[in-house]
């Protein structure tokens, strides 16, 4: 039965699965407990599982990992991201899991089919990562985190849901190291201002200016490289990026 | 086969809670309090007299339970909060209600700086406020303040709050897991965002924490009890586990066999013995205490002492000892049974002489402050063996259902999904 949905699934002209197959709706529930598998501690993630390339012979992982992408949705900017930075190993993160799914079997194609050994170093894990990003990573483990287009939850009842927050903040600060970097985008401008303010505010964080934002190459993937960015693109609309860097802090 | 009962316990959600009796000693033991539902129970041991609470704060007496009680760590302020949503600051010498404090939540933990500045409490959705407090040392009452932000854990219900003893962390548990450690900042009220570490490792919620120091050791090892049936012992500079000490082999004291094999019993409670690198710890189903030793050096924790208590049902809902003398408070009781008329009830009785061969449990006339400290803290009415044992399991059953986090079958999960737009049709 799996054999023959894989083929339909999966477009034979490029070997990659057919994202209609894998939709989803645009809002899962963070408050909720779901029922994925949550790690322990950032010790009991397996990372050689998602990176096998990346191990040595004792079967350990022979680096960690440095970026995160949170609400990765359907991958575009990990797959994006993969090739500028071919050494360092990356993760995305969502909720959803048939678009988790459709990202674990996009990765799995890309490197099937990559004739250089590409995207070895990107995986994706399906987790609430409002409540579990401490599961996965130790204290400033990650240099790059990235917030594309997340949920606006436009209610103010529901604004505690927004992915960016002065307490989540304080999380995002312990698994980024010093100097690491925190890249948020929005078309939604009540939302834009939201994160920007909450960063702002937060005594950890502070603002990169427009000669590090020019000079990163990363900044301008934010709105080409991801379905979202695309879909705002083709329709004219605004965007409001608010890009903040993790500094050292004395309490 | 928790499923079940967890769709039964929906309907009892109306209804007010069972909470368990909670009992907390004075730091010099100058005095004892207990809660027991909405009731607050205190006894001085110095005058040997019942204490008459003054409260001049309007609003009608809830009926809410009392969720967390603490003295401060210098004995003049005593903390009270819970289900009613207020957080009350008493003094400890005039039984005053200095403060009343509304917090938006139910309140799950409470804590106070060593220095009586500043109250902490949690509440049920994860959020940790602050209220600073000036002036209460002059004995003067002040009007209701509301408290500051200092941090939260994402939608998680925080049942224990703690100050390291060298008062550079603050640490917050919740039922996720997690252990929080937070450095305490220069300016509370502004909030705590330097995360030190998290101590992670435990397998279910977390119940309980307690701080082991010597005076070698001023930074002092966490202990942390759990549903995981275990109590861990932790470095919380750096967030590593030191050992795990498997409890459920205790609870195979118990005289009565049910078959199940190791079933996963909850730590209820642990308590340091001052000025010592031992914990008292209850657990859940079963009627005693019994000691850790925490070995500091070699950082290592192991049961040392298995005390059972003698006489009828008694399963201690809540533990507390003072720093002056080596007396173990325990309290065992709930308030809210269903299909009970009382409103709530407990039994109190202390061990002594805890770390030596010759601890026992003290007749009720030899407990400091005897039949007139009973009598305050337990109540007038005599408690019927088959309530009390009703009531260790009504509290157990509350306990889980509070913390535990509900696990659904595949096809109950699709049965709620039922009604959303997108799981009707499948590709």
């Amino acid at each position: 039965m799996d054999n023959e949905t894989k083929q339909t699934t999966f477009s034979k002209s490029t070997g990659l699965p057919r994202k209609r197959f894998y939709r989803a709706r645009a809002h899962s529930n963070p408050l909720s407990d779901s029922h994925f598998p949550i790690p322990i501690s950032p010790a009991h993630v397996d990372f050689s599982l998602h990176f096998p390339k990346f191990v040595e012979a004792d079967n350990k992982i022979i680096k960690k990992v440095e970026f995160a992408d949170i609400g990765c949705g359907f991958g575009g900017l990990l797959i994006s991201l993969a090739t500028l930075f071919p050494d360092t190993l990356m993760i995305g993160m969502e909720l959803r899991d048939k678009v988790t799914e459709y990202v674990k079997e996009r990765i799995l194609a890309l490197r099937r089919t990559s004739s250089e050994g590409q995207y070895e170093n990107i995986s994706v894990v399906r987790t609430n990562s409002m409540k579990y990003i401490p599961n996965y990573f130790e204290k400033g483990q990650l240099s790059k985190m990235f917030f594309l287009f997340p949920d606006p939850h436009f209610k103010e009842k529901n604004h505690r849901r927004r992915v960016i927050s002065t307490h989540l903040l304080d999380e995002y600060a312990y698994v980024l190291r010093a100097g690491g970097i925190i890249y948020t985008i929005t078309d939604v401008e009540e939302l834009g201002e939201w994160m920007k303010s909450c960063l702002e505010k937060h005594p950890m964080f502070e603002s990169l200016t427009q000669e590090e934002l020019v000079s990163d190459p990363v900044v301008e993937l934010l709105c080409s490289a991801t379905e979202e960015g695309q879909k705002v693109a083709r329709n004219g609309g605004q965007t409001f990026r608010a890009v903040f860097r993790r500094i050292a802090y004395v309490s | 086969m928790e499923e079940e009962s967890h769709i039964e316990e929906v309907e009892i959600q109306n209804k007010l809670e069972v909470a368990p009796a909670l009992i907390s000693v004075h730091p010099s033991q100058k005095s004892v309090a207990v809660a027991v539902g909405s009731d607050l129970r205190v006894f001085d041991l110095i005058d040997n007299c019942p204490v008459s609470l003054v409260d001049e704060s309007d609003g009608p007496s809830r009926k809410e339970s009392i969720r967390a009680i603490r003295y401060s760590a210098s004995g003049k302020l005593f903390v009270s909060a819970g289900d009613d949503k207020l957080v009350k600051i008493w003094s400890a010498d005039s039984w005053h209600c200095l403060n009343t404090v509304c917090s938006e939540k139910r309140v799950s933990a409470v804590a106070i700086s060593s220095d009586d500045s500043h109250v902490f409490y949690a509440d049920k959705f994860g959020v940790v406020w602050v209220v600073e407090l000036d002036g209460i040392n002059e004995g003067k009452t002040l009007p209701s303040k509301k408290g500051a932000l200092l941090l939260s854990h994402y939608c998680s219900i925080i049942t224990s709050l703690e100050f390291s003893p060298d008062g550079r962390y603050i640490l917050s548990a919740d039922r996720d897991f997690k252990i929080r450690v937070t450095v305490f900042p220069k300016k509370p009220l502004e909030g705590a965002h330097e995360i030190q570490s998290f101590c992670l490792g435990h397998s279910e919620f977390i119940t309980c924490t307690a701080f082991v120091s010597t005076p070698e050791l001023t930074q002092g090892y966490l202990m942390s009890g759990s549903g995981d049936s275990t109590v861990r012992l932790w470095d919380i500079t750096s967030g590593s586990l030191l050992d795990t000490c498997e409890v459920s082999t205790v609870a195979g004291h118990l005289e009565s066999n049910e078959s199940e094999s190791p079933t996963q019993v909850t730590v209820t409670d642990i308590c340091a013995i001052p000025n010592s690198s031992l914990a008292a710890v209850a657990i859940q189903s079963f009627q005693g205490i019994f000691l850790l030793s925490c070995d500091l050096t070699a950082h290592t924790l192991s049961i040392t002492k298995v005390i059972k208590i003698p006489g009828e049902s008694f399963i201690p809902t809540s533990i507390a000892v003072s720093a002056s003398s080596k007396l173990l408070w325990m309290v065992s009781g709930a308030s809210n049974l269903p299909g009970s008329n009382h409103p709530g009830f407990s039994r109190v009785r202390v061990i002594s002489c805890l770390e030596t061969e010759s601890s026992s449990t003290l007749e009720d006339e030899q407990i400091p402050g005897g039949a007139k400290l009973l009598e305050q803290l337990q109540g007038k009415i005599p408690i019927e063996e088959s309530v009390m044992s009703a009531a260790a399991e009504a509290v157990r059953a509350a306990m889980s259902s509070l913390l535990m986090k509900k696990q659904y079958s595949e096809e109950k999960r699709e049965f709620r999904k039922r009604t959303r737009n997108d799981k009707k049709t499948t590709q």
